[in-house]
């Protein structure tokens, strides 16, 4: 195989015949090539002859390397035998590139600083979002006192079915079986004491004082959270939100409120029952491992439980709801143009609301400690 | 490997496809010659799309042969298959540009994928395919959500050229463009296809573009494509097509080109 260049003197100019496979599939080996080409003066003579199946992009490769090559004056390059039909095309777009270079890019420094001061801005902008997205939100709920249509039944239904009724079965799954991890650990220790029957106040405590609303938060931000950054960030890019706002319709009524709603009566429900599964674990757990019998699990459940204890867990959940499905959809509201702000929005939703439950969470317990709730 | 002069570059056979109850082609035949520019028209639902879908192989087809280039594309072994898509170039409805990548990582995308170069040779390819369908320089570092609509049919066709097709398969290209956008697309088209030798297959449903580009017409219609030239598909009897090439928007596209053409030919004596 040949070389694809050979560079040659012809007088007082150059002569650069080219010859084998100059298509694109060839491109590599010109590339190199090219590269090799020293700066060169003076008139300069393309010889196509040899060239084989010439293609566009090699073309184009050659003439800008041609006019990057020269030295102090600018190089005269003509074309001979035969060229490619395409190269007056080539001829005329490289003229229309010079033409539209001009403006060079900022300094470094500069640069900096205007990343810095755009990242300010954004996220001021950012906080003054939320609280707008907080009023919107305080406005329709207000609306509603006065115009009970503004709450759309029908959507808080559908909503309640989608992120209650049918997370019912994966709440309980994982409620029951973590209460019966931390029976079965609780009672590895306990036993060593002798005191095996205080698994049965670690997994009442702990079940509905903290992990019963924990876990039920933190599967309905998964599941539900993300569901719903994902229908109202696809409606945004749909324009189906713009066309509803050119409709005389609120999204915030129609797709935030429900939603927020929705959640607000589903998640307390969803708490009870994670809470009783809990129980339930903690007490089959009991009676295999530990030869405790269900009366006298229940016995001691009743002990040790305060009057506040199944409140201190419950009261959370409605703060829990309202975080994840504000997040969830406020996330969803933000997305713009593109796919890629799709997914990384639903999923900065999922992460900050379970963020925000944990902690919420905190600051309940100091709470409940400091007013010995 | 492929021989690019071979005639005709399209050949499809005795093509079916149907969707549940719905018959879509019902034997439909389609031939391209080298170097037309090959409009397909046809009402809503009449398969477009679908035929599109067949010919690039995206669609399996219920019945019939698509040979692209002689070969029959769906008995092709998957080597060859990925050296027919690399003879060809599609631009879709919505111009289908990656939504994650700029303009230039589109248009760098297919090279990239089948060659490896380096970034500087990779971004003069970019500025090249991007200068030759008329975007100026600076849409290359934007994300296509930050273009408009014109542009990104161009941006679309850019990375449609990228691979140095010479067969170039256009779903609705002036589709949702204000008519002088869509001119300047027709001009541009007609450029391209003479500097670069194209065979181009054009779904559209417009008009002006028909009539201004094409130099033939398949029209599908009781799932057959009947193909003529613009002149014989006007003194065709059927009745949609009666109604399709002689309608009060047709009327209007076909004098403007008449009276350009007219002009094109006083201008050159």
């Amino acid at each position: 195989m040949t070389a694809p260049l050979a560079l040659e003197r012809q007088g007082d100019g150059w002569r650069l015949r080219l010859s084998g496979d100059w298509s694109l599939a060839a491109m590599p080996g010109i590339e190199a090539q090219l590269n090799s080409l020293p700066a060169l003066d003076g008139t300069l003579v393309c010889d196509w002859t040899q060239a084989e199946a010439p293609g566009i992009s090699p073309a184009w490769a050659l003439l800008r390397r041609l006019a990057d090559t020269c030295g102090q004056q600018p190089l005269d390059v003509r074309h001979t035998g035969n060229p490619p039909h395409f190269l007056e095309l080539l001829q005329k777009l490289h003229v229309d590139r010079h033409a539209a270079y001009s403006q060079q890019a900022p300094a470094t420094l500069e640069r900096l600083v205007g990343k810095v001061g755009r990242w300010a801005v954004l996220q001021g902008r950012h906080g003054r979002g939320v609280m707008v997205f907080l009023g919107r939100i305080a406005t329709v709920a207000g609306e509603a006192f006065r115009r009970p249509q503004a709450l759309r039944v029908s959507s808080i239904a559908r909503h309640i079915y989608e992120t209650g009724i049918t997370a019912i079965p994966i709440v309980s799954l994982i409620a029951f079986l973590i209460s019966v991890i931390v029976a079965y650990l609780g009672a590895q220790q306990l036993s060593r004491f002798g005191a095996d029957i205080f698994v049965v106040d670690l997994v009442t405590i702990a079940v509905l004082r903290e992990m019963g609303v924990l876990l039920t938060a933190v599967i309905v931000a998964g599941r539900s959270g993300s569901a719903f950054a994902a229908e109202i960030g696809v409606m945004q890019l749909n324009e189906e939100t713009d066309a509803l706002r050119a409709m005389g319709m609120n999204p915030v009524e129609l797709l935030v409120v429900p939603r927020v709603l929705a959640l607000l009566i589903v998640m307390p429900l969803l708490t009870v029952i994670a809470d009783a599964m809990g129980l339930a674990g903690g007490g089959l757990l009991s009676l295999v491992n530990l030869h405790i019998p269900l009366p006298q699990f229940m016995a001691r459940l009743r002990e040790s439980l305060s009057p506040t204890t199944f409140w201190a867990g419950l009261v959370k959940a409605p703060v829990f709801a309202i975080l994840i499905a504000m997040v969830g959809t406020y996330r969803g509201m933000q997305v713009r143009d593109s796919a890629r702000e799709l997914g990384r929005l639903t999923t900065v939703a999922v992460v900050q609301s379970i963020f925000m439950v944990i902690l919420a969470d905190a600051l309940f317990a100091v709470l409940f400690v400091q007013i010995h709730f | 490997m492929l021989d690019p002069h071979f005639n005709p570059v399209i050949r499809v056979r005795g093509l079916h496809n149907h969707f549940g109850t719905q018959v879509v082609h019902d034997g439909l035949d389609m031939e391209v010659q080298q170097n037309e520019i090959f409009g397909v028209v046809g009402g809503s639902g009449t398969g477009k799309s679908v035929l599109l879908r067949s010919i690039l192989g995206l669609l399996h087809p219920d019945s019939g042969t698509v040979e692209l280039y002689g070969r029959d594309v769906q008995s092709l072994a998957a080597a060859d298959l990925n050296s027919l898509v690399q003879s060809y170039g599609v631009t879709f409805q919505n111009g289908a540009l990656i939504s994650s990548l700029t303009v230039a990582q589109n248009v760098q995308l297919p090279l990239r994928e089948h060659y490896s170069l380096s970034e500087k040779t990779l971004d003069q390819l970019a500025e090249m395919n991007l200068l030759m369908v008329g975007l100026p320089p600076d849409a290359g570092p934007k994300f296509p959500s930050q273009l408009s609509g014109g542009m990104i049919k161009r941006a679309a066709l850019a990375r449609a050229l990228a691979l140095e097709p010479k067969l170039l398969f256009l779903d609705e290209p002036t589709a949702g463009l204000d008519p002088i956008s869509a001119s300047a697309f027709d001009e541009l088209l007609l450029y391209l296809h003479s500097q670069l030798r194209l065979t181009v297959v054009m779904i559209t449903h417009d008009l002006d573009t028909l009539f201004q580009t094409c130099s033939r017409v398949g029209v599908i219609v009781d799932g057959h494509m009947i193909s003529d030239t613009l002149q014989g598909m006007l003194k065709n009897t059927h009745p949609w097509i009666q109604e399709y090439f002689h309608g009060p928007r047709a009327r209007a596209a076909e004098k403007e080109a008449a009276e350009k053409e007219a002009a094109d030919k006083e201008a050159h004596g």
